[in-house]
Formats: structure tokens, sequence, C-alpha cells
């Protein structure tokens, strides 16, 4: 997966077709094709059809290209990936033009089309998710960027008659000499040429621009309202469509009154789709309040009596029990036998919504063999087969336009393709171009869950106080479960989603007996990845398990942790890190504790030290000291910002986020109940990254996990008080 | 039909009185640099200035704009302190999603514009109606503090 830090000659493998073509304005197009790894294609979807190994990349088409240089200077790159707020839009072309030695200031970025072509590196469908972007594509815009110059030298060459090694290149020209010729006045004959058998991509000793801290490219459209959001698509003939959807999962329609919907002004269409019934109007106003005079009767369901009390109560009864083994080793019975002291707890956490900040949406429009859609998606591979199937076309008469997403958080990535394959439908039933919206309250009550967890656990220590068994239950529900991916990721009944974070966990390998045992429990809540997935209450229940461990043990809980993970040097690296910047061991100002956890994720390395006051029982987090070793940062202020970005988001659902369910349905309803973290209650957040050059994690991730374990292990030291339910809410009250 | 004085033109659009701003603004003035985020004043992404003043528009009818001036991120660039505020926000390379960050940079210029020295303590009261589910809150304060020292 990762590219190795070297200058290695690349050689373009027989696998990897590359064309060179002129573009009908002029100009020269890269465009590769990468055979995918198979992992995750699924039956039906566009990559299925993916060129293979055989075809001729002649017949690759150039549309499907990763970058495109204009007789006038301009430098287009395309992004196989989405931007949601993670930087891609900046980081990708920082891999092209540090290879092709660009002027920065001639950059534009797109979003690239759905396409075989844009397919994962390593998942094979079109996805942005894992925190696995950066990685993924290193070596790929690398190469594209590689690949360009290497073509431009060779026109510049046989332009000036020179060898191609007497030529240089900087700042988007080929150098020779005095002479120097832009990358625009060379990309019509580099168009013509064949492209190299290999490439060396350069020697990191010689990047100019990965590494360094860059601005973002789409930060000037982002300040002055002119970004386009996939809400803000508008054009001549687009209606606006509100779904009323059933009040409990797994209701169905049994019959509706639409005759007061129909007089309201700007209302057009009232009409069933498979998911409710689609309120059709000129403009939002008209949609929502038509929606809101619709007389729906719904079938409830077999969940028209769903409790979270009744829920956990019994989660908790099957944690009781041992579910499918996820891992084991040594023998816990016989130590437990022998053992005197336990720590015995058992951890609850709620489903929690993603609740972008952008409500999702999508617009479609339909023409015979044809159809367009404009959405913020994560999964375009996903989405436009699943347009396809309901339309009965091709996936390639499917064309997807991705507009910024105004967040993502995995809600956006969903195998059920669920919010852009209903808008086909409402598309499809309405007969005219149409968009459909959803309000936050549609967001918040509307699914596609964090899933709900209860984790019991008991650990026996010895006399020093160290772990020598560990008794590990999950209860949840499934992620992978009924989904494409279920082949890949399920093995043996285990979820390895449900599981990440315990299973694999670097302190049960030092333990020698040990036992993490599952209940997949099934549901018709949907429930899907949300930020740092099972990672977001793995890391929680382990890294307050090892607090409660380390305090029943009398040891200090850095120390603690630094024996366990003695053999894990990423870890300890994170872990030290931090340490250092927090002045662990340091009294810390009157009133304030400090708390620390740390967690893998996704490939990376996460420290974390949280400064926390309770005061009339009241929790303020004052600062987060965050370390990280991701391996190579590309781009370290992004980094940072993902870092700060993963402590809000996690802080905010471990103070005070949950989605509840009473009589069948969702309690919450918007942002004044399902509350969200604030400028008022954000810490200082104090990134630090660990120079390190092991193999390339994620980012986008991997900060939030340890965040919650390390305020509620910062509670504990204020207070004596063990936080085992999130949120934290009045808990302390 | 109603006629409204939108960044500094008058216009008149088709819409019922009770229209929030919000709509009237991205389905009738196709301005889509305010956002949606949740329809009851509780995220901020909607706000923008009525007579100078930041509101929210998803909350405030259309009819209470008559007679007043509406003023939009789109505008920005024009207004004095906004284009300091956006200026701050380009150096301390706030933004992630942007969804959010027309509302907080309305927020934030409506804020600067009555408070030029505004501490942390103000900062928290006029900005924590604004929702950044990016987490750029402590960008959003560095900028904000770079902004006040700019216009010092
Ligand atoms: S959309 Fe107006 S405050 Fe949220
Ligand atoms: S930048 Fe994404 S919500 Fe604020």
């Amino acid at each position: 997966m990762n590219a190795p830090l070297k200058n290695t000659p690349l050689n373009i493998s027989r696998r990897t077709f590359i064309k060179a073509g002129a573009l009908v304005v002029g100009g020269l197009v890269i465009a590769f094709s990468i055979p995918h790894a198979k992992r995750f294609l699924m039956p039906g979807s566009a990559a299925d059809v993916a060129p293979d190994a055989a075809k001729d990349a002649a017949k690759l088409p150039t549309p499907n290209a990763f970058l495109r240089i204009g007789t006038d200077n301009t430098i287009t790159v395309m992004l196989a990936h989405s931007e949601m707020g993670q930087s891609i839009w900046t980081t990708l072309p920082m891999l092209i033009a540090e290879e092709l030695d660009a002027d920065w200031s001639k950059i534009k970025v797109e979003h690239a089309s759905a396409a075989p072509e844009y397919g994962h590196t390593a998942y094979g469908i079109q996805i942005t998710g894992g925190s696995s972007t950066t990685w993924s594509e290193f070596d790929r815009y690398r190469q594209a960027g590689a690949l360009t110059r290497a073509l431009l030298i060779s026109a510049a060459a046989e332009k000036l008659g020179v060898p191609t090694d007497s030529l240089k290149t900087e700042n988007g020209f080929v150098i020779s000499g005095d002479n120097k010729i832009s990358y625009g006045d060379l990309a019509e004959a580099a168009a013509k040429l064949e492209t190299p058998k290999s490439v060396t991509l350069k020697d990191p000793k010689d990047w100019k621009i990965i590494g360094n801290a860059t601005k973002r490219l789409d930060g000037p459209e982002k300040i002055n309202g002119t970004a386009i959001f996939g809400q803000d698509i508008q054009f001549e003939g687009l209606m606006t469509a509100m779904v009323a959807r059933s009040p409990v999962f797994g209701g169905k329609l049994k019959t509706f009154d639409a005759s007061a919907t129909k007089k309201i002004k700007g209302v057009q269409k009232v009409v069933q789709v498979p998911t409710g019934v689609a309120v059709i109007a000129d403009n939002y106003w008209a949609a929502k309040t038509g929606r809101e005079a619709l007389k729906v009767d719904w079938d409830l369901g077999e969940n028209a009596s769903l409790d979270s009390n009744a829920l956990f109560a019994e989660y908790k009864k099957l944690a009781a029990t041992t579910g499918l083994i996820a891992a084991k080793a040594g023998d816990n019975k016989t130590t437990m036998a022998k053992s005197e002291r336990f720590v015995e707890a058992e951890y609850a956490l709620p489903y929690l919504a993603h609740s972008p900040m952008e409500p999702l949406n999508c617009a479609v429009k339909i023409e015979k063999d044809a159809c367009e859609i404009w959405t913020g998606t994560q999964m375009q591979g996903t989405d436009q087969a699943a347009a396809a199937k309901i339309l009965g076309l091709k996936p390639e008469q499917v064309k997807i336009h991705t507009l910024f997403l105004g967040g993502g958080f995995g809600r956006r990535a969903n195998p059920a393709a669920d919010f852009v394959s209903e808008a086909v439908q409402v598309a499809k039933a309405a007969g005219v171009p149409v968009k459909t919206v959803w309000s936050r309250e549609d967001d918040v009550k509307g699914g596609y869950y964090r899933p709900m967890f209860v984790h019991k656990a008991k650990i026996a220590l010895d006399a020093n106080g160290m772990p020598t068994a560990w008794e590990h239950v999950a209860v949840g529900q499934s992620i992978m479960l009924g989904t494409p991916f279920e082949a890949f990721q399920i093995k043996e009944g285990i979820d390895a989603t449900s599981v990440e974070g315990t299973a694999d966990s670097p302190y049960l390998k030092s333990i020698p007996n040990h036992q993490v045992s599952l209940h997949t429990v099934k549901s018709t809540v949907p429930v899907l990845w949300w930020r740092s997935v099972g990672h977001s209450h793995t890391a929680f229940v382990m890294e307050s398990l090892i607090d409660e461990l380390a305090h029943l043990a009398k040891k200090d809980p850095l120390e603690y942790r630094r024996a366990l993970l003695k053999d894990h040097p990423r870890h300890l690296a994170a872990l030290n890190l931090a340490a250092e910047k927090a002045n662990w061991g340091k009294p810390l100002a009157k009133g304030l504790f400090r708390g620390i956890a740390v967690h893998e994720s996704f490939g990376s390395f996460v420290a974390q030290i949280a400064e926390v006051s309770v005061d009339k029982r009241e929790v303020k987090v004052h600062r987060i000291i965050s370390a990280i070793d991701c391996g190579l940062a590309v781009n370290p202020d992004s980094l940072k910002a993902q870092m700060e970005s993963s402590v809000s988001f996690g802080l905010g659902a471990a103070l005070q986020s949950e989605i509840t369910f009473k009589d069948g349905m969702v309690v919450q309803s918007n942002f004044n109940d399902y509350q969200v973290m604030r400028m008022g209650n954000m810490p200082k957040v104090e990134v630090y990254i660990v120079q390190s050059t092991e193999k390339m994690g994620g980012v986008g991730e991997p900060g939030l996990p340890p965040v919650a374990p390390a305020v509620t292990n910062a509670i504990f030291a204020a207070t004596g008080k063990r936080i085992r339910t999130l949120p934290i809410g009045n808990q302390l009250a | 039909m109603i006629i409204l004085n939108i960044n500094g033109k008058e216009q008149s659009l088709d819409v019922a009185d009770d229209m929030p701003i919000l709509w009237a603004l991205r389905d009738f003035a196709h301005l889509t640099g305010t956002k949606f985020g949740c329809g009851m004043a509780q995220c901020g992404a909607c706000t923008v200035h009525l007579d100078g003043q930041a509101i929210r528009s998803c909350i405030t009818p259309i009819s209470a704009a008559a007679g007043k001036r509406i003023t939009t991120i789109e505008e920005m660039q024009n207004d004095k302190v906004g284009q300091v505020v956006q200026a701050a926000w380009q150096e301390i390379d706030v933004v992630q999603c942007g969804y959010c960050q027309s509302g907080q940079i309305m927020s934030a210029t409506a804020l600067l514009t009555t408070n030029q020295k505004p501490t942390d303590a103000d900062i928290d009261a006029a900005m924590s109606g604004n929702i950044c589910r990016c987490g750029t809150y402590p960008r959003i304060r560095a900028a904000i503090h770079n902004a006040a020292s700019k216009l010092a």
C-alpha cells in the first residue's frame, strides 16, 4: 500500500495503462488505468466492468484523466476522491505538483466523474473513506506527475534538438540553459508522444511541496460563498422534493391524503416512492410546508415499541454470556480461578447520528438512456450502480457530478446508496428533474447511525498489578451485515468493524490469557460507519479499562501503558511525545486534572492528554494535547486541522450526543436536542507530529478515538467517578 | 411581491410574506452562499445581516426585511470589516468542508463591527450559535483575534 520513500525508478507495470492524449481544446491529458484490488468489488457496480489487464490503453476514454495541461499553462488535477473538509482537494494536487515541478499558482482542481478508472487503489470501488485517500493515492498521483514531466521534457528535447538529460524542470517550465519553455507551450507536442516505459520518482530529500504546510486550494471559494455544494445546485426546471418517511424504522406506508398539500402555492406534485411520499415543489419552503400538510397513515411494523432503555437492558443481558469468539489466547478460566484481584466493568455507548453540517440532498435528471446526478457523495461507485439498477441503465449511462460535501463523516458513503437511490426514485416517479433535500429533522431521525454498543469485561491482575487474564464481551449491531462488503469484512460471523480496537488490541497481545467475543444484534435500525467506525466505541472501552487497572494497581496511568506497550514502538512514540508536551507528572494549575489515552486506528497512532476541571459537577475540557505518528505527514497543516476536527467531533459526542428511541421513534430531532460541540465548550487543541518514516496511515479519523477516554480518565482523576456510559451528559450531577 | 434591499440592490421577489429570508435568498434571489443547516435558529449556517445585525435567516420571515438592508456573504468582500475577516480566515486557513463558514464569517463580522477587541468570552458568546461540525472552532477563534488586531 505504501510507497517506499526512495527515488525508486518506477516501472510502469504492464498492468497499468497510461494514455497521453490531445485535448480537443489543445493541451495534454494524462489518463491512467490501474486494475483495482478486487477486495471490495460489488456485483453490478461499475468497477465490475473495469478494463482488465488485457484491454488496450488506447481504448481508455480520455475524460477519465488524472491531469490535464492546457495551452494556457493551467494544470487541472482530477480528484478520484471527494472533498468533504479533509483537504484532499489540496493534498492530491501536492503529489502531482511535486513530481511535475508545477507552478502551484496554476493548479486547478475538479472532482472526477464516476468511472472505474477512479476506483480506490486498495478497495476497488470509487470511495472516499477509511482515512485512506492520501496513502492509497500516494503512488498513483505522484506517477501521474512524474509521467507528465517526462513527456514534457521529451517534447522540449525534440523541439530544441537537445538530449533529454540536458534539461531540467522548475515551476512550470522546462529549462535548457538560458532557454525556458512553459508547460503550456509544450502540451500539444507532448500529447503526441509515446508514453515512457518507466519514470523515476523524486528522492524525498528533493521534495519541495510534500511535507510542507500548504494552504487549502478551496479556501477562497469557501470564504466568499461561491463554493457549490450539492444543496446549491439550481438549474432551469429543477424542482425541490421532500419525502415523508415512516417515523419508525421498518414501517410501511398504508395510505396518504395530499389534498391539503396540493393547495399550497408552489407544490407541483405528490408521488409515492418506496421510502414514503414525496412532495415536489418549486422551492424548499413550498416542499416543506407541503409535506407538513400531508396526512399519512403508516403501518409502524415490528419496531413500534422500540425503546432505548429496553434495548440496553437486552444488550446487557447478552453481555453476561459469551458470544462468538473474535480473539482467544491461553486459558482465562484457570487463570481467573487463581486470581484474587479483578476489574469488572460494563460500558455502554449510544447510537449516534453523523449530522454533517449540510443536510443530505441529491439532484437527479433522467433522460432517455441517461441520468445525471449532482450530489456530495463519498461513494460514487455504489451510487452509480444503484441509480443504474433503478433506471435499467448501464452504470456508465449514469453521470455523477460530485460537488463539495458539507461534511461526510461516513454518512455520505452508504453501501445501500440510500439518499441517492431515494432521489432517483423521486425523480423517476415525478417525471421531472428533482433535487431531494432532507431537513435537519430528517437527518437526525432518518438513521444510519453509529451502532449502540455494550461491552463487558472482567480482568484479573497479578500481585504486581499487571493483567493476567482478560475476558471481554461486546454486544452491538453489525455495520457490514447485508452490505456488499459482508464477504470481506465478516469472517465466521464476526464483523471486523465491531471488534476493531478490541480483538486486535496491543494490550491483549501482551496478556497471555484473553478472550474477546461478540454478540451481533439484528435490528432494522440502520447503522453505518461513523467517523472512526468501531474505534469510536472500542477505544473508549479499552482505554478506560486500562485506566481502571492502573488505578487498582496504584500505578501511574502513563507508566502502566508504557509497560504494557513496550513492544509497540509507534504507540510509545505517540505516548511519549504527548506526555512530554503536556508535562505529564508535573503539577497542573489548581483545579485541573489530566487523563491520558492512546489508540491505533487506520494505520496511525494517536495519544491524547486531556486537561479537565469539574466545577459544581460541570465538566470543562480546557486543553487536549495530541501526538500522532502517521508516518509521512504530506501536508502537516491539514493533518493538524484533521486532528482538531476529530477532537471536536469525538468530544462533542462524548459530552452530549445520543440518539435514543421511545415508542419506536427517535427522540431527538435537531441540534437543540442532538447536542454537538460548539465554540463555547471547545478546548484548546495542540497537535504534535512524531517524525516518522514508518508506513503511512490516515489522519481523518485517528484523532477521534482517544479523546473520550482521555477526558473521562481526567474526570476520574478529578472526582473519583468512573464514567462508563456515554454521553457524559449530567452523570456528575 | 415584496421589494427587498439585498446587498445594496433593490429587488422585487414574488414570495409569500411568511417565507423565511433564507429561502427567498436561496431559491428566489439565487444567492446560495447563505446556507441551510437546521431551520430553527440552532446552527447559524443561515446567518445574514439585517441592517448590520446578525440574524438567523431561517426563522426570520421575509416580511421582517421590508424597508431594511439584507447583507449576505456575497457582499462581505465589499464590507470594511468583512474584508478583514475574510483575509484572516484565509491567513489562518480556517475552513474545512466550508458549509458553515458563510454563517461563521457573518457572525464574526457582526461581532467585530460592534466590538473591535473581543475577548475569548465575547467570542464564545457571539459564536456559540454557529455550529461547525468540522470543528474549526480553534481556527475561527484565532482568525477573529487576527482580524481584531488588524482592525485595531
Ligand atoms: S439554518 Fe438557520 S440557524 Fe440553522
Ligand atoms: S467547516 Fe465544515 S461545518 Fe464548519
